[in-house]
């Protein structure tokens, strides 16, 4: 009896909902339980970021950047890092290519671990989300370890890193990563492959490949849907192409492609191939060398312009600098992979069930402090 | 049998006393503050938006029929169940063909797909067009029916 | 008549003080079940490993405001919680919890009341908790505890057919509403290994009775935020979490009661052992609950949830058909052989 008199109901969902992964507010429209419009809005966390850059100098900027994304601070540092080292022309020492590919990589199996026990707590499994806590400690010690922080490392710099390795990071390295791979089956016995929570996220909230790249949508989000892009190998940067691994696309195993169970799909193999990343990285480690030795004491930048994207746990992680000259860049503007992927949602979880969309915003893994900036 | 009825009573009348002297002790503890803000209905820390009691659409109207008749089914088939040992097989044909009229409603609902839930129709479903979408990897359906296999 | 009358309420006061403390130690312990599971500790601050926190529990919620939303509809907001504990407790009057004693010239039977209609009883009781759990959820006037009530309801409709169904094989063998009855008929065969598909369906149906995941679909904590209990606080709150774990006690008894052989112990008949065997009837039916309570928190910590469109499904399609089925062959197996 769907012609029957309905009247249409606004929800707000957020800021203070346990399904929105921090402060995110969606005004929906529903009609009983069916979304029928998602409004969403944000700027809860505003930090004034990008202005924030105009008066600090190069190196100021690190801990500004760790802040953005602060389940993947060492990727973005990365990304920051890189693009002013493109502005400023500096030829790296090859320990240290290896010791950021280390980190970075190590950070993506972390995040990815936060994507994935959030997300199968939006779906009512609370103990994987323990589970992976867990396994992440693991790496926020060998983060601590190497930077002594644990969330917001300010370990990456300009021409080099902070520290270099201490004593015993390569091995308790090796260990972890012995100790991560197994773990990968218990999150697909626990989680992955089971039958409820197939049928919550299978052919649930459904991003077709075209709708996936006309929003702008990036990292394992894309490669859920199927399109094949991953910058790590497609703009190879920094030292990614010294390796062998897979960019890990979709195949609709379960479901179809492109449904909340490839995005949550996609990540689990991504920590795989990460994590061979870092094995492959930590064998090829070179010995001993200076890993300070091309920071600048002073940034002299040309006048001019860069953009320089990388691959961010969540997507591509753009920055657009403009120098003019001195050592304060003139603008900086952040492409932030989470903004875009969050802009798709009134779009695709239009005419769903309110679960579908909690699944929805589950898988497309948000990170608010990101997104507002 | 009576005796017992009442022990049930005296039993019913027993935990609402309970309930209502733990309600009274924690009334005459407990402090009692209220201001506008405690008072408004709680919608994520938002100004709620419009009246929750408007009337929508719960999509299960027939569903809820089709349990009232066969919540009255199961109310003929208890004193049938505890009397069929001593009747034996009359009762036997006899509940067949009670349970088999209402299996033909049933199934007659079934086909007629008023079982199924009125399912929303979100924007984008899975039958999309992939020809023109640059860099899109085709899955390899017989890798996926193997892996499929597999689980 | 006065030692009947003293019998009676001496037993309602251990029933009900049992309960209570029974809840308030489930309470306990499926924190502490979640820890185990989780790999973490669960409370250990309150007394030795936390023995002592159901009672900071209850203290706290004692002492806590209670809100009454402005726009609430006062009467029925404060009746919902009440509407909701009264009958969990209620259901367990009927429920045999040992063989009975021998005492002041009379047989005691342990249970407060022996009527012959047990389980409709029981059924009708529990049905009134779903009416606590909707008017609550629609008294609050909050769109998402309206949005659970609904769901309630909707849940209702697709388990207690199911419910209901699955019993009936056992009514077939055992020919009585009583639940006496249907525990003496077990002794030496549990109804389990008889009816086996009635007690999955019954199991997956209790479940859902008791609102617990996989099908805590009204108060699913990541849709809904609260369901229908967001705006409730202090004591009335702490009655809906009492209500619900009363429930899953009675749950676990009935099953205990209906496919586990109640108080009976495998291999020994207890009712000829004085009291000395009516002490091993109780303690076999609360070894026997204790293990379907753990199992209700083993299988919270590991599930995920339902949605609604497919507890339905599984209800309407899947158990329903299979009760049916189970009991015409059941019919059909006692007419021909």
């Amino acid at each position: 009896m769907p012609d029957l008199k309905t009247e249409e109901m606004v929800v707000q969902m957020g800021p203070q909902h346990p399904a929105t992964h921090g402060v995110l507010r969606l005004e929906i429209t529903t009609d009983g339980e069916i979304v029928k419009k998602i409004d969403p809005h944000i700027g809860y966390l505003h930090r004034c970021f990008e202005k924030h850059c105009e008066v600090l100098n190069y190196h100021q900027i690190i801990p500004f950047v760790d802040r953005c994304d602060y389940l993947a601070a060492m990727n973005n540092e990365h990304g920051y890092v890189m693009a002013v080292e493109k502005l400023l022309d500096i030829e790296l020492p090859p320990r240290v290519e290896y010791i950021r590919v280390i980190m970075s990589e190590l950070n993506r199996i972390a995040s990815h671990l936060v994507a994935l026990g959030t997300f199968g707590l939006d779906i009512g499994a609370i103990t994987p989300f323990l589970f992976t806590f867990r396994d992440r400690e693991k790496i926020l010690d060998l983060f601590e370890m190497t930077s002594g922080a644990r969330l917001l490392y300010n370990y990456i710099w300009i021409g080099g890193v902070a520290f270099d390795l201490p004593n015993g990071f390569v091995e308790k390295c090796f260990e972890f990563i012995d100790y991560f791979l197994p773990k990968l089956k218990e999150y697909d016995d626990l989680l992955s492959y089971n039958k409820i929570f197939i049928a919550r996220t299978a052919k649930v909230a459904i991003i077709p490949p075209a709708v996936a790249i006309e929003w702008g949508i990036t990292g394992p989000n894309l490669r859920a849907s199927g399109v094949d892009w991953d910058l790590r190998r497609d703009e190879p940067y920094s030292i990614y192409d010294k390796f062998d691994w897979d960019v890990i696309v979709a195949d609709g195993r379960v479901g179809v492609l492109g449904d909340s169970w490839s995005r949550y799909y996609v990540r689990v193999l991504e920590m795989e191939q990460s994590a061979n990343i870092v094995k492959q990285a930590l064998e090829g480690l070179p010995s001993d060398e200076n890993v300070k030795s091309a920071v600048p004491r002073k940034v002299k930048t040309k006048e001019g312009s860069v953009f320089f994207r990388s691959e961010n746990p969540r997507g591509e992680l753009g920055f657009y600098i403009i120098s003019d000259g001195s050592d304060i860049p003139h603008r900086l503007k952040m492409r932030s992979p989470a903004f875009c992927n969050l802009s798709a949602i009134s779009d695709i979880g239009e005419g769903l069930l309110i679960s579908d969309l909690v699944a929805l915003l589950g898988s497309i893994d948000i990170v608010l402090g990101e997104i507002d900036r | 049998m009576l005796w017992d009825l009442g022990s049930v009573l005296m039993f019913m009348v027993t935990s609402l006393v309970i309930i209502g002297i733990t309600l009274l002790i924690a009334k005459l503890f407990r402090r009692d503050n209220p201001t506008e803000e405690k008072l408004t209905s709680y919608e994520c820390g938002e100004d709620p938006v419009g009246n929750p009691w408007v009337q929508f659409n719960i999509r299960f109207y027939v569903v809820a029929l089709i349990f009232l008749i066969f919540e009255v089914e199961i109310v003929f088939l208890y004193p049938w169940a505890t009397v069929f040992k001593e009747m034996g097989f009359f009762t036997f044909v006899e509940m067949m063909i009670f349970v088999g009229i209402l299996l033909v409603g049933y199934a007659y609902v079934w086909v007629k797909g008023d079982l199924n839930w009125v399912l929303p129709k979100p924007k984008y479903t899975a039958d999309f067009d992939y020809s023109n979408v640059p860099r899109f990897k085709k899955p390899d359906a017989e890798k996926a029916r193997k892996l499929q296999a597999v689980e | 008549m006065l030692t009947d009358i003293a019998i009676i309420i001496t037993k309602i006061m251990i029933v009900i003080g049992g309960t209570f403390t029974a809840v308030a130690y489930l309470i306990l312990a499926e924190r502490k079940v979640a820890g185990f599971v989780q790999e973490r500790y669960g409370p250990n601050r309150v007394g030795i490993w936390g023995l002592l926190q159901p009672i900071a529990d209850g203290v706290k919620t004692m002492l806590k405001e209670d809100i009454t939303p402005a726009k609430a509809n006062r009467i029925i907001y404060h009746l919902a919680p009440a509407m909701v504990l009264a009958p969990a407790l209620v259901t367990f009057a009927v429920v045999p919890f040992g063989s009975g004693i021998d005492a002041f010239g009379r047989h005691i039977a342990f249970q407060i009341a022996d009527i012959n209609i047990g389980i409709l009883f029981i059924f009708a009781i529990t049905s009134i908790g779903v009416y606590g759990v909707v008017l609550g959820g629609w008294s609050s006037n909050n769109k998402y505890s309206l949005l659970g009530g609904v769901r309630s309801s909707a849940q209702m409709i697709s388990y207690e057919l199911a419910l209901g169904l699955s019993v009936v094989g056992i009514l077939l063998l055992t020919g009585s509403l009583r639940l006496n009855d249907i525990v003496e008929a077990q002794i030496g065969m549990w109804n389990v290994f008889r009816q086996p598909v009635a007690f999955m369906i019954f199991l997956v149906a209790v479940f859902a009775e008791t609102n617990r995941l996989p099908f805590d679909l009204a108060e699913s904590e990541q849709e809904l935020i609260a369901g229908y209990h967001i705006e409730y606080s202090g004591f009335k709150y702490s009655m809906f979490m009492l209500g619900e774990y009363s429930n899953i006690i009675t749950a676990s008894a009935l099953i205990v009661t209906l496919f586990f052989g109640g108080w009976t112990v495998p291999f020994i008949d207890v009712t000829k052992l004085g009291h000395l065997g009516a002490f091993l009837s109780v303690v076999s039916f609360a070894v026997k609950t204790g293990f379907f309570l753990f199992l209700y928190l083993w299988v919270r910590w590991t599930l995920p949830r339902f949605r609604y469109d497919q507890l339905m499904h599984l209800g309407w399609k899947i158990l329903l058909p299979l009760a049916l089925l189970n009991l015409l062959f059941t019919a059909a197996w006692i007419t021909y052989v």
